[in-house]
């Protein structure tokens, strides 16, 4: 093993995005020798595309919030399926992990009385979403890479992991190789943190950056934790559809916050038409009123443009699909009507949505203050990801922690728009403690130098088929798999495509063992993306599995074949994990019970 | 649109030359979405370093016809049609491969700000209060997404290679963020004047037209700086003020 360079750590936090940073920082503070492996530049992961806000019971704004009606908002966005002890920590705790980044140097937008401001977001009760215009996970990564920079942890970039190191039951540590060199390293670590971020690339339309390509989810299924909620994706309502090369690019729901209405072809209001049960009480059914809302009126109920991102998704396919849509195939998203209702309209949307007015004029040619956007949806979010331990963020693999995106359960069969921005805070902040507590009653274990070997062999393997001829473009494999993806297993979804998805899934990873890459080792994009299909074909079929399985629509999972809810999936998680085999298996688990006290908040606030 | 050609430059091991290739550019797609192209069809090793595709994230800096731009935010449309169009890295940085550079040596220069340090809580519960009109400067030069472009263009760095000796307008933003946050009790107007170097920048403007959030990087946030660094070590009446209580 002497042949590669050998790291060695307390705690190593593999992603540099909201949840790894956080982590990293929480796990510095508590002493502990820590390494942070980001996939591209620090600085530059997906968090920094975050738009609208972190969503937080802060109260600035309006002062009947508190973190009892966040929790609630939270269930019953999730379907309440929901980890009930989760979503506790998170609408208790994430106040504070905002007020924490204030004193790290954020600069959030301000109330009038010089609090935090905070901004309507679709599913929240009150305005709660702390924001910087519409660049607020610039803002969150840019500060906690500052601050962080500080606390002399290691910071290893353009790092990728190919595979979790394990010592029997437990994680032991990590393999993978600098982009620069292509040269592989060990990383010896007491505990390590998945912090790895989303799936949205192995869509064809995505609002994700390259490297959210279910990396972590994989790594952590193949050292054999649990996953579930998998078939939960989140599909936003709204991402460009027009021109094609940014087709799916995120528009941040802050634009229906700040009052944008989304048109047919025909000029309705197509929200109006659709209002589900369990949200009637708080939706308004008249166009004035809704306005109102978005203006600040407290007694005001929220436009149906506000309802949560699977329903406004569905809605927005439905139209589409019985022709009711845009020159391009999407709907219309309006925020120019406003100049209606503000005097400096155009102003006031710049200064409110200036990356948004920005995005469109640059890529699109469109002014957002003149015209309305064509908008569709696009793939955003997995609700789904890594099982983990609510208090400590523990996967069932001992050693192994995940936090942010790539964890579960927090958000249940649906996310609200802000909740993963506070998540990524407080669940960071968890597994960095917990992470740094574990590594510290812990010692460190022993890598096994012929599971490293193979591993390095089968790594390389793409080179040798280059030299032979008989190889496959990995790029084509993916490109195959992202137009596959979007058409079996998107928003709407039934069984007879599903298991034609997974068939063709199992085509692929025969398709992607052939995959071969030219030039050297060196910063070569060929070698990366074949190493990186593995990683997008496990998490495209536990999702294609996951999605099969279960029988019933709920949140973020359509099903033409079973359009309704189902009683018995209700008290269900759908989990997944490595058969002994090698083999995908997947298992049905009783849901989380919930405490007294907990339902009776839910009660509460029906 | 049609097929286009284009120069992109290729490392060897003699150090690299431009290549050209031809790829067929339909409506809307930007100068990276033809890298990626290229790099699908022909030259699945060609290094580029990219991220969000969005221009948020800063990653694809590039010299496109000899213009400092994100690759991500150029649209092909934009593009003089009857010319081969010419890619090649950032000049102020050390090649790695291709159109990917070394830009570490930012993060090393940022590492030596001193960090924010916020002045007591204004309120019991340990918040602060700030006017949205105090902090409008500030968030301003928070919109920045570190593409490094304006280093790129700087001539004291990219003529006169002097990394080591000047911080370069993408630290004196950082620093006049730093500087003038409300809350910030800091002072840095001695380092940025000896190992920032901000006597180097000449006000020429340069990183100001480039900045793809157009940040008036020069107006707002050097020249200011420049001037707390004079008030705080030329302003004769000062001199005085300090000669006499040292002594």
């Amino acid at each position: 093993m002497e042949k590669f360079e050998t790291y060695h750590h307390d705690v190593l936090v593999i992603g540099s995005g909201g949840a790894g940073l956080r982590a990293a920082i929480e796990a510095s503070s508590a002493g502990v020798k820590v390494a942070v492996v980001c996939r591209s530049l620090l600085g530059k992961a997906h968090t920094v595309m975050a738009e609208g806000g972190v969503a937080a019971a802060l109260a600035n704004v309006d002062d009947r919030d508190n973190w009892k009606v966040h929790f609630a908002d939270t269930m019953r966005g999730g379907q309440y399926l929901n980890n009930s002890r989760m979503a506790e920590l998170h609408a208790k705790e994430s106040p504070d992990r905002v007020r924490e980044l204030e004193a790290w140097g954020a600069v959030f937008d301000r109330t009038d009385d010089g609090r935090i401001l905070q901004r309507n977001f679709g599913g929240h009760k009150y305005p709660r979403l702390a924001h910087v215009g519409d660049r607020t996970g610039l803002e969150m990564i840019r500060t906690l890479q500052d601050h962080g920079i500080h606390q002399g942890m290691d910071i290893y970039q353009e790092y990728t992991i190919i595979s979790l190191l394990k010592d029997g039951e437990k994680v032991v540590g990590a393999f993978g190789y600098d982009r620069e060199k292509g040269l592989f390293k060990i990383f010896h670590a007491k505990a390590v943190i998945i912090a790895t971020g989303g799936m949205g690339r192995i869509y064809k339309i995505s609002s994700n950056s390259w490297d959210c390509t279910g990396g972590g989810i994989s790594l952590a299924y193949h050292a054999g934790a649990e996953l579930i909620d998998m078939e939960f994706v989140q599909f936003h309502p709204t991402g460009m559809v027009w021109p094609p090369s940014v087709r799916g690019l995120l528009i941040t729901e802050g634009v229906r916050g700040e009052g944008g209405v989304l048109r047919n072809n025909k000029g309705r209001r197509f929200m109006f038409d659709d209002i589900p049960d369990n949200y009637k009480g708080q939706t308004s059914t008249d166009e004035e009123e809704g306005w109102r809302y978005t203006q600040g009126d407290k007694n005001a109920k929220r436009p149906p443009e506000l309802l949560t991102r699977d329903h406004v998704a569905r809605c927005i396919t439905r139209e589409i699909k019985e022709g009711r849509g845009s020159p391009h195939g999407g709907v219309f998203l309006d925020i120019a009507w406003i100049k209606e209702k503000l005097p400096n309209a155009a102003e006031h949307i710049k200064r409110k949505l200036p990356s948004m007015y920005h995005q469109f004029k640059e890529l699109a040619g469109v002014d957002i203050t003149k015209e309305p956007m064509e908008v569709g949806p696009t793939t955003h979010y997995i609700m789904g990801g890594v099982q983990v331990d609510a208090d400590t963020q523990m996967t069932s693999t001992p050693g192994l922690f995940a936090a942010g995106e790539c964890a579960a359960g927090l958000h249940g069969a649906n996310r609200l728009g802000g909740n993963s921005l506070s998540d990524l805070l407080v669940f960071g902040k968890r597994a960095g403690e917990f992470a740094a507590k574990y590594a510290k009653e812990t010692a460190e274990g022993k890598i096994n130098g012929a599971e490293v070997e193979e591993i390095a062999a089968r790594a390389l393997a793409p080179f040798e088929r280059e030299a032979n001829k008989n190889g496959e473009n990995p790029f084509q494999i993916q490109s195959t798999l992202q137009d596959m993806m979007q058409e079996l297993v998107g928003i709407v979804r039934t069984d007879k495509e599903l298991s034609e998805a997974i068939d063709r899934i199992n085509g692929l990873k025969e398709l992607a063992d052939r995959a071969a890459c030219g030039g050297n080792r060196g910063y070569n994009p060929g070698w990366h993306t074949a190493i990186e299909l593995t990683h997008m074909l496990t998490v495209a079929e536990a999702i294609a599995v996951a999605a099969r399985e279960r029988k019933e629509s709920r949140g973020g999972h359509f099903r033409e074949d079973f359009p309704e809810k189902g009683d018995r999936f209700g008290e269900l998680n759908i989990c997944i994990k490595k058969g002994a085999e090698g083999k995908m298996e997947v298992k049905h688990i009783p849901k989380q019970k919930m405490p007294p006290d907990l339902q009776q908040i839910i009660e509460e606030n029906k | 649109m049609a097929l286009t050609k284009f120069n992109i430059w290729r490392t060897n091991s003699n150090g690299g030359q431009f290549q050209e290739y031809t790829t067929d550019i339909t409506e809307g797609m930007v100068v990276l979405d033809a890298v990626h192209q290229i790099q699908a069809e022909s030259a699945n090793d060609l290094a580029v370093r990219w991220n969000c595709k969005a221009g948020k994230c800063g990653s694809c800096s590039a010299e496109i016809n000899g213009h400092p731009k994100l690759m991500c935010m150029t649209r092909m449309a934009d593009m003089p049609a009857d010319k081969v169009i010419s890619i090649q890295p950032m000049k102020a940085f050390p090649v790695i491969k291709d159109l990917v550079t070394d830009v570490s040596v930012n993060y090393r220069t940022k590492l030596k700000i001193k960090k924010f340090k916020p002045r007591k809580p204004d309120a019991a519960d340990g918040t602060w209060r700030m006017a949205q009109s105090d902090i409008d400067r500030v968030q301003e030069f928070r919109k920045c997404i570190e593409c490094f472009l304006c280093q790129d263009v700087c001539h004291v760095l990219r003529e006169h290679d002097l990394h080591e000796q000047f911080m370069g307008p993408r630290h004196l933003v950082y620093t006049a963020a730093l500087e003038m946050h409300p809350l910030d009790v800091e002072d840095r107007r001695g380092d940025i004047k000896t190992e920032g170097g901000i006597g180097f920048c000449n006000i020429t403007k340069c990183c100001t037209n480039v900045c793809p959030e157009k940040i008036t990087i020069t107006d707002n946030a050097i020249i200011p700086l420049k001037e707390r660094v004079a008030d705080k070590f030329y302003d004769p009446l000062m001199k005085l003020f300090r000669m006499l209580r040292s002594s």
